[in-house]
């Protein structure tokens, strides 16, 4: 299999469905002739013209709500945020008019968007742009959310996400886009709420998503090579749909569960995991459930400590080693 | 070269006075040109916002403000920061993520803060500060004080609907609120062309619809600016009345420093042409000699203090200490940062 980016798969999967469906289109602010700021619709408006792929100003609340109002009537918009940390500029069309109109309506409207973009942290920018809501989404009716951790993941789940009639919220994450992995010519896509074992282990359950699971992977093999302890990593890959069953039967495997994610603690979505777990699966633990997180306070800007406050692969084992 | 000024508020002034202008905007080209080189040499994090070419905007409105009048901007606010009294040394060190930082390395590039200096910063959200000026304008009419609050936004930025809500209440609450749009022509990659339905009055004339006085500034003569925002200000103290000023200006670098486009949406002559004819500094510079206010070498003399000034700065933001890792959970809240004065025991912020 050829190995691409996780940018390239992104972008490929967006060029499919343009051209499967003639109602796909793209909007966002400098998705079109400045090539995309994070370079994810670099040569789509070359290869499909203004139509479908449209330079938005910056108004986030206008112009997803205008492409949610567009998805009512059947076309299947792709929005891209700059960053997720923008959508709260938008947050009354995301949450108010997308996760409730198909509701509200007996069900008569579907509302088929997708909004897409980088999030999460890493790069030293700041509370203003290191954010990512996945847990604040998925606490929200109606709203489906999607964190891909790799190349062959992101593109099979956002050709999900677009043929979805549901809105689905894509996370991408700035620091992933250079990474590189396989990933099949032939068609596929990855059905949402299908979670997916990174690495096979039978001590402890790590659960992960996003940029979480390369910290896990790291810390899954400190384990094994340095304590000799065999870690199992499930990557969530959709938040909502939420695979239950996967999560669930890994920690009847290992009697152990560590959770991690690059969120902050209180009211996060590792809470409601931890939960699920407790309640579905307590007689197979061993040891409380622990969970590794960012630290609780907003982005830190200074390059030295926006490290430190994101979860790190040195925490996961330390949790590990916590409940052995 | 300049239009002479025939303006009231230009009137009378001092060669002290516009000395202080130049050296004003001398300071702040030099801090972003060294802080440039420092971004470049990886010390900088995240992005650097660039302000040169508009300079003469943040001295114009600074050497403006009296003790009520206010500033806030967005994330393009080194400039606002420096002409308000910021030293180098913290706004230097802002940009390395150090403990001496303005914002104790929590804010970066973007979200420099002076309150001692009624400068309300630094915002990251394009559109975002501008419902906060219109707050602290009322804040001033609340309390009873005579002045103002200058809130600075992009061309790009008059397109969020916050802004339109907040120009409807301060023209609706009669706030002493004087909006200002710095039109360098681009928001990001795309020109204002491609981004505002406007009439042919400018982006200023939308203040019409919520019957709000407007007028458009050249931002390349730093006594026009002085003279728009004067008349602004003389608004908002004398009939509590917002403004709104379209001050026409350019960037000569990228949007920021990091933007890989930043050749690609505007040509070379564009650039050159701005740098040669409409560059604030230099026309104001040869108003000076022309006007015989200053000779060649006090303005050398003030480059080189400048050039100091910044030199300086960046070795002390090299030299100083980054925040510690228990200062991530500082000052978030209030409550958790005073545990003596504390309201009630037990109350849990932060977990894990
Ligand atoms: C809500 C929001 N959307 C998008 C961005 C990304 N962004 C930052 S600056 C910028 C361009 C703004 O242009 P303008 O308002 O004209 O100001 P200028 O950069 O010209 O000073 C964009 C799109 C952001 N910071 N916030």
């Amino acid at each position: 299999m050829p190995e691409i980016s996780y940018r390239q798969a992104i972008k490929d999967a967006l060029a499919e469905e343009i051209e499967r469906d003639e109602n796909v289109v793209i909007i966002g602010e400098e998705v079109a002739q400045y090539n995309g700021a994070y370079k994810v619709t670099e040569g789509l408006l070359d290869r499909y013209g203004p139509k479908r792929i449209v330079d938005a100003p910056i108004s986030e609340a206008g112009f997803i709500g205008m492409g949610i109002g567009a998805s009512m009537l059947g076309v299947r918009p792709v929005m891209e945020l700059m960053f997720w940390s923008f959508a709260y500029v938008a947050w009354d069309q995301m949450i108010n008019n997308a996760g409730c109109v198909r509701y509200m309506s007996g069900g008569l409207i579907n509302v088929p968007i997708v909004i897409r973009g980088p999030a999460n942290g890493g790069t030293n920018v700041g509370a203003t742009h290191s954010h990512t809501p996945e847990n604040l989404i998925a606490n929200m009716p109606g709203l489906k959310v999607v964190c891909p951790a790799t190349p062959y993941d992101a593109k099979g789940l956002m050709k999900s996400a677009i043929r979805d009639n549901d809105p689905v919220y894509v996370m991408e994450s700035t620091l992933l886009y250079g990474n590189k992995g396989e990933v099949p010519e032939e068609e596929y896509i990855i059905p949402l709420g299908k979670a997916d074992i990174k690495r096979e282990g039978t001590d402890v359950t790590i659960v992960c998503h996003g940029p979480s699971v390369g910290v896990a992977i790291t810390a899954a093999t400190i384990l094994s090579s340095e304590h000799n302890i065999s870690a199992e990593v499930v990557d969530l890959r959709s938040i909502r749909p939420l695979d239950e069953e996967t999560i669930i039967e890994s920690v009847k495997k290992t009697n152990r569960a560590v959770l991690v994610e690059e969120n902050r603690p209180f009211c996060g979505v590792d809470a409601q995991i931890a939960y699920l777990i407790q309640n579905k699966a307590f007689d197979y633990l061993d040891a409380p459930v622990q969970r590794v997180s960012t630290i609780d306070a907003p982005a830190i800007y200074s390059p030295a400590l926006e490290p430190e406050q994101l979860p790190k692969a040195a925490n996961v084992v330390d949790k590990v080693l916590a409940i052995m | 070269m300049a239009k002479e000024a025939k303006l009231p508020i230009n009137k009378g002034l001092s060669k002290e006075d516009q000395l202080a202008f130049y050296r004003d905007m001398v300071r702040i080209r030099r801090f972003e040109e060294r802080s440039l080189r420092v971004y470049q040499q990886g010390k900088i994090g995240g992005f650097l916002h660039l302000y040169i070419g508009q300079e003469s905007i943040a001295v114009g409105c600074a050497s403006l403000m009296g003790e009520h009048d206010h500033m806030i901007t967005a994330y393009r606010n080194h400039g606002h920061g420096l002409a308000v009294g910021m030293g180098m040394n913290e706004c230097m060190a802002e940009l390395l993520g150090k403990a001496t930082g303005c914002s104790k390395g929590k804010g970066g590039s973007m979200h420099y803060f002076a309150p001692d200096k009624n400068y309300w910063g630094g915002h990251g959200i394009v559109g975002g500060q501008v419902p906060l000026g219109t707050g602290i304008a009322y804040a001033l009419k609340y309390k009873g004080l005579t002045g103002s609050c200058m809130t600075f936004m992009g061309d790009g930025a008059i397109n969020q609907g916050a802004v339109h809500e907040a120009y409807n209440l301060a023209a609706l609450w009669d706030l002493p609120a004087i909006f200002i749009i710095e039109n360098n022509g681009y928001s990001m990659g795309t020109s204002q062309e491609r981004s505002s339905s406007h009439p042919e009055h400018g982006l200023a004339a939308r203040a019409e619809g919520y019957n709000m006085a407007w007028e458009h500034v050249n931002g390349e003569s730093i006594f026009a600016i002085r003279d728009g925002v004067g008349r602004a200000i003389e608004r908002a103290h004398k009939e509590s009345k917002p403004t709104l000023l379209e001050i026409h200006t350019y960037r000569y670098q990228g949007h920021s420093v990091a933007d890989a486009n930043a050749k690609k949406y505007r040509t070379k002559e564009e650039i050159d042409d701005y740098r040669k004819n409409h560059d604030p500094l230099n026309v104001y510079r040869l108003y000076l000699l022309d006007q015989k206010i200053m000779s060649e070498d006090e303005m050398k003399e003030i480059d080189n203090a400048a050039k100091k000034e910044a030199e300086d700065a960046a070795k002390f933001a090299d030299e100083s200490d980054f925040p510690s890792v228990e200062s991530i959970t500082e000052d978030v809240y209030w409550e958790a940062d005073n545990p003596d004065q504390r309201a009630s025991q037990g109350r849990l912020f932060f977990n894990d």
